[in-house]
């Protein structure tokens, strides 16, 4: 009953999301402002239906309702409640009605400020997102509905994929898709402004916060990814350039492009164009990462369906998106140029650089990861393309973004020249580059040049941050009193730039100096790794709720001291009969020491895998670091301040 | 300089670096693409050598062989045609099991064993890999139809 209920709501959603979409457009069409009137609310409603449907599927997981086919798929009785109600976005259908929840909710918070906006825009934005959740829902009725009962119904479900029955997972898709969904809100507001081909003044302030709480979600999104890649798969990888990461990976960095073109957009009011260009974008890509995960296309643990039907569905809905944004754009665009002129020296230039950068990192991401993909589509042989690509051509990438990110902190606004910025960065230039020479010195291995040029840059980038705060407190009588009354964004700017130099280091230090071992072991053996040693103490049988699991006691030594004691378990799942490993690991920032079990050989011995794993914390700390810099620059006041807007009549279509 | 020609250096040199970063992207593209082959196609010596490729298919039953380090497997692979032995160091995934289709990057050695640099199995226990059901209809399509498959 309960479940018929959510499909009811689910169907209701749609219902009002049509409203959503379609009511803008009559009311534009007809001049008539009534019409818009009716937007916001049934934005609202379509929120609470979704609220209602998802609480419906969270009701069906925790009552053990095996009768809807979804939950029998996903879940099990023996499954522990929390990992019950995570189950809800743990495969394919429920995780599309997750997304469209997240969607209903951005459009609520943005139906909360549309105020501020035009009256037209403001609607518009609105429509956008509701037809994009049209499609959503539709894509979710027809193919993927999880309320769909399966009868006859199994006594017991087929459990959750153990990969997934973790802590770090129940976040992980939620806050992913909060940032990948967030970046609709930068879309909707792009095709508004096109559809009227007038950007209003003040909007580049209107659309920056929430373009930033969409790349803040993104960023801790993917760090969680990373991480639980790190501690659950078992090996010690931070990042494999798998498709699927890649899918996240590139809205991000067009993201990372929009706040920064926002913010020129919003200071000097250059760069209209190409920021609308990067919205759309960033929210393709985002939708483009929905279809290479969900479609069945990619094969990994985030790919559910393979179901050709869905994937042809999704691919519809990109092409619509894509295809229609981009000519609306094409069509619309040119009428936006105009901006605020600059020379080649200035802080613009610099920042366009980097826009540029990651632009073509994405597309040199999009090509490593796509090209396979069309190659098989087309049936033209299977390839796949090796990390070495991927890390060779985004090192390169990273390389000049971080020496024109450090330049752009010293320059000027609009006019700046060589020879003062010379004057003023060559201190600091200098003392990165002593410091990536005396890493280079210091390390050895084949990782020593890029450890070093990674320090220099990321010292680079830390002294140029420090040297902006500094440069706004100079002149002032007191730094303490200059420190304290400046921008949030400042603060902001200055922690994110050092997060992704923290960052950078932490990747060159760990690929440098971690060291990983794959070993035989037995009780009682004892194995040196860099300045440790491994022993190898005792194995117990354990059995858990869901698993049946063998747990290895070893201690680890360090001149004669015990450092730590760690229990990694090799588990085998009762329903599945899947085997996993559970690393275990002992957390430190210089570096983390890390076991896991491979397999069991004769006898009580093992094959495990050890390993030192440096610095590789300053990986999440560094992403951290920008996510909270995104944080204190959202809670600047600047955002909170009402602008002025100006009334136009509603035929009135700019050009 | 007058500041026309300014302009044409400063867009001569983008024009020039875009170029050439290209030249580089695509250098490091190809030079890690990695082409998959079937075993078949690996014994027909379609397979590059000296070079990293793709190698798929299924672990015949009782081929695991473990050295003394405990470390270094020799497993066989086939596509119920033909078969390629395979040898790797290091720990295996938790999926790998005798029966099940898996994929190994690495290179073929001089002797026709394949050299496995990494071994991958699907995070799923009913799990085919596509590359490997593929080549497995296509060495049944290419079978003749009176020899018996092992």
């Amino acid at each position: 009953m309960i479940a018929e209920l959510g499909l009811f709501f689910l169907t209701l959603a749609l219902a009002l999301a049509l409203v959503q979409a379609v009511f803008p457009v009559i009311g534009l069409a007809r001049g008539q402002e009534i019409w818009l009137a009716y937007v916001s609310p049934a934005a609202r409603a379509q929120f609470g239906c979704l609220l209602a449907a998802f609480a419906a599927l969270i009701h069906a997981f925790l009552t053990n309702d095996f009768t809807l086919a979804y939950v029998a798929h996903n879940s099990n009785s023996a499954l522990p409640w929390l990992y019950r109600v995570s189950a809800v976005w743990g495969a394919h259908e429920g995780s599309l009605l997750l997304w469209a929840l997240i969607l209903a909710g951005w459009t609520w918070a943005v139906s909360l400020r549309t105020n501020r906006l035009p009256a037209d825009i403001g609607a518009l934005v609105i429509g956008v997102m509701g037809a994009v959740s049209v499609a959503f829902l539709l894509f979710m009725l027809f193919t993927s509905n999880p309320f769909l009962r399966g009868l006859p119904a199994p006594l017991d479900g087929a459990d959750l994929n153990p990969l997934l029955q973790d802590p770090g997972l129940i976040i992980h898709p939620p806050i992913l898709y909060m940032g990948y969904v967030g970046l609709s809100v930068p879309f909707a507001f792009a095709i508004a402004a096109l559809i009227r081909g007038r950007l209003t003044p003040g909007w580049a302030r209107w659309v920056r916060p929430w373009a930033l709480a969409a790349w803040v979600f993104l960023t801790v999104g993917i760090a969680l990814g990373s991480w639980w890649a790190y501690y659950e798969l078992g090996w010690g990888g931070w990042w494999f350039w798998d498709p699927v990461e890649n899918a996240s990976f590139m809205p991000w960095l067009l993201g990372t492009a929009l706040i920064h073109s926002l913010a020129v957009t919003d200071k000097r009011g250059s760069f209209k164009s190409w920021t609308v260009l990067l919205a759309i974008g960033a929210f393709s890509l985002s939708l483009l990462g929905t279809f290479l995960v969900r479609s069945g296309v990619l094969t990994s643990v985030h790919a559910f369906a393979t179901d050709p039907e869905r994937g042809i569905f999704v691919l519809a809905i990109l092409g619509v998106a894509v295809g229609g944004s981009l000519a609306l754009y094409a069509w619309r665009g040119p009428s936006l140029l105009a901006g605020a002129q600059y020379s080649p020296v200035s802080r613009e230039t610099f920042l366009l650089a980097n826009s540029l950068l990651l632009a073509v990192a994405t597309a040199t991401i999009a090509l490593g990861t796509l090209y396979p993909l069309v190659l098989d589509a087309l049936d033209l042989g299977k390839i796949s393309v090796g990390p070495p690509y991927f890390n060779l051509v985004f090192g390169l990438m990273m390389a000049p973004l971080a020496v024109a990110l450090g330049l752009g902190q010293f320059s000027h606004w609009r006019a700046d020249t060589l020879a003062r910025l010379w004057q003023r960065t060559r201190l600091v230039a200098g003392a990165a580059l002593v410091l990536g020479l005396v890493t280079t010195a210091v390390i050895d291995g084949p990782q020593r040049i890029s450890a070093g040029v990674g320090l220099a840059l990321a010292g680079w980038i830390v002294a140029t941050s420090v040297h902006g705060l500094w440069a706004r407190c100079a002149g002032r009588a007191s730094w303490r009193a200059a420190l304290a009354v400046l921008p949030g964004s400042v603060y902001g700017q200055s922690l994110a730039h050092m997060g992704f130099a923290v960052a950078i280091a932490g990747v060159c230090l760990t690929t440098a100096l971690s060291v990983d071992r794959h070993v035989r072991m037995a009780p009682g053996d004892r194995i040196p790794l860099a300045t440790y040693e491994f022993r190898f103490e005792t194995l117990r049988e354990i059995i858990g709720p869901n698993y049946k699991a063998t747990e290895a006691r070893f201690t680890v030594w360090r001149e004669g001291r015990q450092v730590a004691e760690l229990y990694p378990q090799k588990r085998l799942y009762n329903v599945r009969a899947m085997p996993m490993t559970e690393a275990d690991i002992l957390p430190k920032l210089s570096g983390d020491l890390y076991i896991s079990l491979g397999e069991s050989l004769d006898g009580q011995a093992w094959s495990v895998r050890i390993s030192h794993k440096a610095y590789v914390r300053c990986i999440w700390l560094g992403a951290l670091m920008m996510a909270g810099g995104g944080l204190l620059a959202l809670c600047d006041r600047r955002y909170r301040q009402t602008v002025a807007v100006p009334a136009l009549p509603l035929t009135a279509t700019g050009a | 300089m007058t500041p026309r020609r300014k302009r044409m250096v400063v867009i001569g040199l983008l024009v020039v670096g875009m170029g050439l970063a290209t030249a580089l992207i695509l250098r490091a593209f190809n030079q890690n693409l990695m082409y998959f082959y079937s075993t078949s196609d690996t014994v027909a010596g379609k397979a590059p050598a000296g070079r990293d490729f793709r190698i798929g298919g299924l672990v015949v039953k009782e081929s695991l062989q473990r050295e003394p380090d405990g470390l270094t497997v020799r497993f066989t692979l086939t596509d119920l045609h033909q078969t390629v032995d395979v040898s790797y160091t290091g720990i295996l995934p938790d999926l790998f099991r005798e029966g099940q289709g898996i994929v190994a990057n690495g290179q073929l050695g001089r002797d026709g064993v394949f050299v496995a640099r990494e071994v991958l199995a699907k995070h799923d226990e009913n799990y085919m890999p596509p590359e490997v059901a593929a080549a497995l209809a296509q060495a049944k399509a290419n079978a003749p139809p009176n020899k018996k498959v092992p």
